[in-house]
């Protein structure tokens, strides 16, 4: 489980995140939903230590992530696997280089265990062959699914993913969803996504919290936000034409 | 003003945080040979190239100019290989060498800021400047000095070629001057020179993209001026270092 409690951050007097209280559930998949701009990366930048926070605590599981210093982060960090928004792989690296360089920072396994580990992260994303190509060589949806590869190969304890599926097609990013949740399910991760895409809040959101401005505007589920009666949260839910068809439904079902 | 200090205070954290005990050698050596190959290797060509034309335009300068039956011939291959050594195949191959190296550097480590790539390093717990910057500084360092040597050979070999060539001069008069009044001492200095001019590029090139934001647009602004800085700052450090060197 991550805890955040009570977090802040501003960028140079301008307050982007406000008091940001929020509990992660272990094994399942945490969302952090809202407009563009709402801060939804920044928080998860400050909840990795890569933004020092202002003030605040940020707790893994029974550890307080905010009041160790580089060198004892290190130990957390193995833990950690991430998903950038634009995948972040390394340019200059193969496919199979970027999935196997958290294996050659953090372990000492020889070349043949390390490459067995890359080639089985790689099966699991579904992308076979494609260790020898380079970053430039990819589809959107193949960079994401070699992230993903390379954030799960030291077997960590929590995910974060920094939009899995901004830029994909529909039916892709349902498939990136769907392999981030089985992930989670298989090995109990402590997931937390942020998105906009309400597809899939709707398909995986067993946690949702709902940033606004940079604060905390609601939380709950996916089953419960279509009743939520937050008016931002609604405009955010119901923007979609497809959406308010839904939400119409829900109303006269009642 | 106060930019330019606050400018050299960040790059000092820099190159503190560059130089903090790396963590895993295996890994820094095979990133040094592909910088070598990257940053060294593949400025051969250009060295070669413009060391070869201006070995050539100073020797034929020198005998257009100094054509006096008062000046013996020898001292124009002597003159070459002086201005080879003392200064161009040190500053100006490093004045060009910033130019295609420098800015080649910054936009590459400014596109993995931009792109998350460095925050993808950092998660992983690794020191992400000391990863990329230190095997680029090593490779550069030992390299380009190799890079100053070829450049007062093939210069040397174009003076020869152009009096060859054109016959403005007698070639056995040229390899005269070439061996006269030689000191080693002087190709010390080049090395030395060259090794410092290398760290300045380096450096000063990573700091620019290192610390990059924005877009695409921005990392061409930091490389342009990751190429005006280097340059700058070579100029000054030759003045400094010849006077500590030569004098
Ligand atoms: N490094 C930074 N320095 C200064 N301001 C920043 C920085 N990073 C983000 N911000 C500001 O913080 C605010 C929130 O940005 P953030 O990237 O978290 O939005 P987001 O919710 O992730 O949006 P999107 O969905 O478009 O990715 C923005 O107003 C942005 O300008
Ligand atoms: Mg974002």
């Amino acid at each position: 489980m991550i805890t955040a409690e009570h977090i802040s951050k501003s960028f140079e007097g301008h307050t982007v995140l406000d008091d940001i209280s929020a509990e992660f559930e272990t094994g399942k998949t945490n969302l952090i939903i809202g407009k563009s701009g709402s801060g939804k990366t920044v928080l998860l930048k400050s909840l990795v230590g890569l933004h020092p926070v202002d003030s605040g605590t940020i707790r893994y599981d029974d550890t307080d992530f905010t009041a160790l210093g580089f060198r004892e982060r290190k130990a957390i960090r193995r833990d950690i696997g991430m998903i950038f928004q634009g995948g972040a792989l390394l340019d200059s690296s193969t496919v199979a280089e970027n999935v196997q360089l958290p294996l050659d920072l953090f372990t000492e396994q020889s070349e043949e265990e390390k490459r067995a580990r890359v080639e089985f992260c790689l099966q699991r994303v579904r992308l076979r062959n494609a260790g020898g190509l380079y970053p430039a060589e990819l589809s959107g949806g193949m960079i994401k699914r070699v992230a993903i590869a390379r954030a799960i190969v030291l077997n960590p304890k929590y995910l974060f993913c920094d939009e899995p599926n901004s830029g994909l097609d529909p039916q892709t990013s349902i498939v990136i969803d769907n392999l981030i949740h089985e992930i989670t399910h298989e090995y109990g991760i402590t997931t937390i996504i942020n998105t906009h895409d309400m597809n899939s809040v709707m398909e995986i959101g067993e946690k949702i919290v709902y940033i606004h401005e940079g604060r905390k505007w609601w939380e709950g589920t996916k089953d419960d936000i279509l009743q939520a009666d937050n008016p931002e949260l609604n405009a955010f839910v119901f923007a979609s034409a497809m959406a308010k068809r839904a939400r119409a439904n829900v109303f006269s079902g009642r | 003003m106060l930019k330019i200090l606050e400018q050299i205070g960040r790059y000092t954290l820099l190159m503190g945080k560059v130089f903090s005990r790396p963590e895993k050698m295996s890994i820094y050596r095979r990133r040094i040979v592909r910088e070598m190959e990257a940053l060294g290797l593949d400025s051969i060509g250009l060295t070669a190239i413009i060391s070869v034309f201006i070995g050539a335009v100073i020797t034929l300068q020198m005998s257009i100019n100094l054509e006096s039956p008062f000046i013996p011939q020898y001292l124009i291959g002597y003159a070459t290989r002086e201005t080879m050594i003392l200064e161009f195949s040190s500053t100006v191959v490093a004045l060009i060498l910033a130019g295609k190296v420098g800015s080649s550097i910054a936009s590459e480590i400014g596109t993995m800021r931009i792109t998350e790539q460095i925050d993808a390093l950092e998660i992983m717990g690794v020191n992400s400047a000391s990863y990329l910057i230190l095997p680029k500084i090593v490779a550069t360092v030992f390299f380009f000095p190799f890079l100053a040597i070829l450049s007062i050979l093939i210069g040397i070999a174009g003076g020869y070629a152009i009096s060859v060539l054109t016959g403005i001069m007698i070639p056995d008069d040229y390899i005269e001057g070439l061996l006269y009044d030689f000191r080693p001492y002087s190709i010390v200095y080049t090395l030395i020179k060259m090794a410092f001019f290398a760290f300045i590029i380096t450096s000063i090139s990573a700091f620019f993209g290192y610390y990059a934001k924005g877009n695409s647009l921005e990392v061409g602004t930091a490389s342009t001026r990751a190429v005006v800085a280097s340059s700058i700052v070579i100029m000054i450090f030759n003045l400094i270092l010849t006077q500590i060197l030569l004098i």
